[in-house]
């Protein structure tokens, strides 16, 4: 398309000025909230008794502060992981469900209903996990603890039901939406003409997505784990209201532990001196940059699929 | 193995709109039958009720009889994915699948239908490569991916993949219709060959294809935009396109319309 | 095996496993449904108990976590105006890059690292846009916990996602549209604006009204700029202000049942603004797309 050849007007240079300086602005944006974070951070860094990346405790607002990112981030990882764990299989299952399986007529409005639960708003997932869910796992989670508690995971003397598991069982409910969304767009974009090729050599139809859908639809699944392994790990409001704010390290997820660096903003910050603001920032900093490289990951997946889609059209 | 087609009074549709309508025709063994007619006509979709292959489609259903000898395929105990692996099919498309070897496109069928140990996988292959003409090109290449080759081998590689299951009947719609002219002569070559062994029923758009490769022709027509598709005849291949017995049948073929 | 010879019939083993993945696909759709049922059943369930004008019409100011009564009535006002500032600030820079991406971008260098980076900030954490704006807006610039300082931490994250839906539906705009009006001699960018912009209008109304959707729910950036209080203050740019998913968080905190009912009517009253709002974005979407005006 050549433009050039229409006479430029007087207000088209300001107007394409203002609206490539928005894109800048966005660009603007996310560098400054880097340094920003950064800038706010390095004091609070320097008053620190102890090393910020290593270190268990939180203890940033006593006379000699001493915290470090190491517990959080522990739980942050593992109840996210735990979280994708869980939600990744429905959501592929739930994305098939409405791709290949529900019947035409009904599969926009159960779309719509999986999206839902994407409307819920945070705070009411960590209301319902608080009033019902807490109390919901004991069982279940005594139950784990006394026939599987060979298991490492499962193991430990102390078994409540505010725990890892059920924060990142919330966590998954959450994340659910947003992996079966994609999922679902790159299930329905599978090439029909491969789908027909496995039916006519008489594939039934599990047969058929296995061989034709799955693998075109693969990298999409994968960026969208990812999408929704960043989302869980940033999720805040609903895990502050489950997690017990522990600061150890413990793979027992059954056991009165847990912790994350959204949470803890969220529940720190209330009693935060200037050197904890600072600490908590800090680690808000951490959380950014772990989400951002998640993201960046899953966009690159993502680019990578599409130049795998033209191939095989 | 091959086997006599019949049809008698088929309907199909899409929703509510009735795309053919009344169809019934006897489809020899041991070969070639093509259909021809003009666009819309309903010979893809006659085609596809041949296989089961219609009804994937969303909202399509058909009605009459079908018989492969003396099974209707459209009986009540029938299972689609069984006629499917009956009666193969061939696309107007090349559609190997993207992310399998040229290998693994032909044992495709064969893995679905239990295990086999890797030599007699490798026997099957080799065969149905040289059924299909393509050994000599891909047999130093077996392990890389399919959507390497050109359209025109593809196109083989797809006919490798149907008959490797050894289906009874060969359904190719408009095979050559996405291909150049010296593929497309590769593979009415290979359909002549074909023919020894299967029934073979084959859409195309292309009259002097279908003249050249076919035993018999079957010419569809529809009243008007809308209407569902009919058979107006069906004959030896000489006699259509030197003496067809119908008007609208010697309009087409002497390019009056469509 | 029911199907007469000669159709070669497929093996029980390969139709068990069919069926069995069937039965899988349909399970972990009902799993996915269960939990939404639940958290609506118990909003509804719950949050009906406190659903009264007292509600909606008084705030917290001198009611203790145990007294009963009391609403949210600070919190909603907050909320609407947090929103409304948010999609003030959002919007406008929003579409600009919407327009800048598919209008002026050309898919050029600097196009493509801005539609990066937009997608990379979808996923910025609400909790670190919260940080930031407290970092630079409060600590650094020294302005006070207000509504508006909310309203920026609420604008960052909804910006891509007005981005992203504006960008979606001008690139649905016809090209003949934009050559007939180049052909008139109309510019560029009055073309943009008077035949671009207004036939893609109401699928940006959707997107916005999703954006605006989803920031309503979104409490921990709200925590960390806006603050907490008990009391009405109309005034989004003074002061401390409340917002009704911090009012959900603060009531959900105290441990007695008046709060804990008050927090789930709370809850019910978020949920109903969210699902109005989503409710809308679809009704517009709706109402324009091809299939009604067709018929």
């Amino acid at each position: 398309m050549r433009r050039s050849a229409f006479r430029r007007s007087r207000g088209d240079a300001p107007f394409r000025f203002v609206s490539i300086a928005a894109g800048v602005f966005l660009l603007a944006l996310m560098a400054a909230i880097g340094v920003f974070l950064v800038v706010r951070a390095v004091p609070a860094l320097q008053a620190n008794t102890s090393h910020f990346l290593t270190e268990l405790t939180w203890q940033p607002n006593s006379a000699k502060p001493v915290f470090g990112i190491g517990a959080l981030a522990f739980g942050t990882v593992v109840s996210s992981l735990l979280a994708l764990v869980i939600a990744t299989p429905v959501a592929v299952g739930v994305a098939l469900f409405i791709s290949h399986y529900a019947p035409r007529r009904l599969a926009s409005v159960l779309g719509y209903v999986v999206d839902l639960l994407a409307a819920v708003p945070s705070v009411v997932y960590g209301l319902w996990g608080v009033t019902f869910l807490v109390p919901f796992m004991l069982g279940p989670s005594s139950f784990l603890n006394e026939y599987f508690g060979w298991i490492p995971l499962f193991g430990g003397d102390q078994v409540v039901g505010r725990n890892m598991l059920t924060a990142s069982l919330v966590l998954a409910i959450m994340i659910l939406p947003i992996i079966a969304a994609i999922s679902r767009e790159v299930f329905l974009q599978a090439p029909k003409m491969q789908e027909e090729a496995a039916l006519a050599l008489g594939a039934t139809r599990w047969e058929m997505i296995r061989m034709s859908v799955l693998p075109f639809g693969r990298p999409g699944v994968i960026s969208a784990a990812m999408l929704g392994l960043g989302r869980a790990m940033g999720e805040t409001i609903a895990v502050a209201l489950i997690f017990p704010a522990t600061f150890n390290i413990t793979l027992r997820i059954l056991s009165p532990n847990g912790n994350s660096i959204a949470a803890n903003i969220a529940n720190g910050f209330g009693e935060a001196t200037p050197i904890g603001t600072g600490a908590l920032i800090a680690s808000g900093l951490v959380l950014f940059l772990i989400t951002l490289l998640v993201n960046m990951g899953a966009r690159f997946v993502i680019a990578r699929r599409k130049e795998y889609a033209r191939a095989a059209a | 193995m091959a086997k006599q087609i019949e049809v008698s009074e088929l309907d199909a549709y899409y929703g509510s709109h009735k795309a053919i309508e009344g169809i019934s025709m006897t489809i020899e063994p041991r070969s070639v039958t093509a259909f021809i007619g003009p666009s819309g006509c309903g010979k893809s979709t006659f085609l596809r009720t041949l296989n089961r292959m219609h009804e994937v489609i969303p909202g399509a259903r058909v009605e009459g009889k079908v018989r492969l000898e003396d099974q209707d395929l459209y009986g009540q105990d029938v299972d689609p994915v069984s006629v499917r692996r009956t009666i193969g099919m061939v696309f107007q498309r090349p559609n190997p699948f993207p992310t399998m070897s040229i290998f693994d496109n032909v044992a495709a069928g064969l893995r679905l239908n239990g295990r086999f140990s890797r030599s007699e996988l490798e026997g099957v292959v080799e065969d149905s490569l040289k059924g299909a003409n393509l050994w000599n090109e891909v047999k130093d290449r077996l392990g890389k991916p399919g959507a390497g080759l050109s359209g025109g081998q593809q196109q083989r590689l797809c006919i490798a993949r149907a008959i490797a299951v050894q289906p009874q009947v060969l359904l190719m719609d408009e095979p050559c219709s996405a291909l150049d002219p010296i593929s497309t002569l590769a593979i009415e070559d290979l359909i002549s060959k074909l023919k020894q062994e299967y029934t073979i029923v084959i859409v195309t758009h292309n009259m002097q294809q279908a003249a050249r490769v076919s035993d018999k022709t079957a010419f569809f027509n529809l009243a008007a935009q809308g209407q569902p598709g009919k058979l107006v005849e069906m004959d030896e291949t000489s006699k259509i396109f030197t003496n067809p017995a119908e008007k609208a049948t010697e309009d087409y073929i002497t390019g009056r319309f469509g | 095996m029911t199907v007469q010879t000669g159709i070669h019939s497929i093996s029980a083993a390969r139709r068990a496993k069919d069926r069995f993945v069937q039965v899988l696909v349909y399970l972990s759709f009902a799993l996915a449904v269960i939990p939404l049922l639940s958290v609506l059943w118990l909003v509804v369930g719950n949050g009906l108990k406190r659903f009264d004008l007292t509600f909606l019409t008084h705030s917290m100011r001198n009611i203790g976590a145990t007294d009963p009564g009391g609403g949210a009535y600070h919190a909603i006002v907050g909320t609407l105006e947090q929103v409304l500032l948010a999609s003030l600030i959002a919007v406008p820079i929003g579409l600009l890059t919407a327009v800048y991406l598919v209008e002026y971008g050309n898919g050029g260098r600097l196009s493509r690292i801005i539609s990066f980076f937009v997608d990379v900030m979808t996923g910025v954490p609400s909790v670190v846009s919260g940080l930031f704006i407290l970092a630079f807006w409060i600590l650094i610039l020294g302005m006070t916990y207000s509504g508006f300082a909310g309203a920026l931490a609420l604008s960052i994250l909804m910006m891509p996602v007005v981005v992203r839906s504006a960008e979606e539906m001008l690139r649905l705009v016809p090209h003949e549209l934009r050559e007939a009006s180049y052909a008139l001699g109309v510019p560029k960018w009055r073309t943009i604006v008077k035949v671009v912009l207004p036939t893609a209008f109401t699928g940006i109304v959707t997107g916005v009204m999703l954006a605006v959707a989803r920031v309503a729910g979104e409490t921990a950036p709200l925590l960390l700029t806006v603050f907490i209080t008990d009391s009405i203050n109309t005034d989004p740019f003074d002061g401390p202000q409340m917002g009704l998913p911090l009012y959900v968080f603060d009531q959900a905190q105290r441990p007695t049942n008046t709060a804990i009912d008050r927090a789930w009517t709370g809850a019910l009253t978020l949920i109903l603004i969210v699902m109005l709002l989503n409710l809308v974005a679809r009704l517009i979407a709706w109402w324009r797309s091809p299939a009604k005006r067709g018929s």
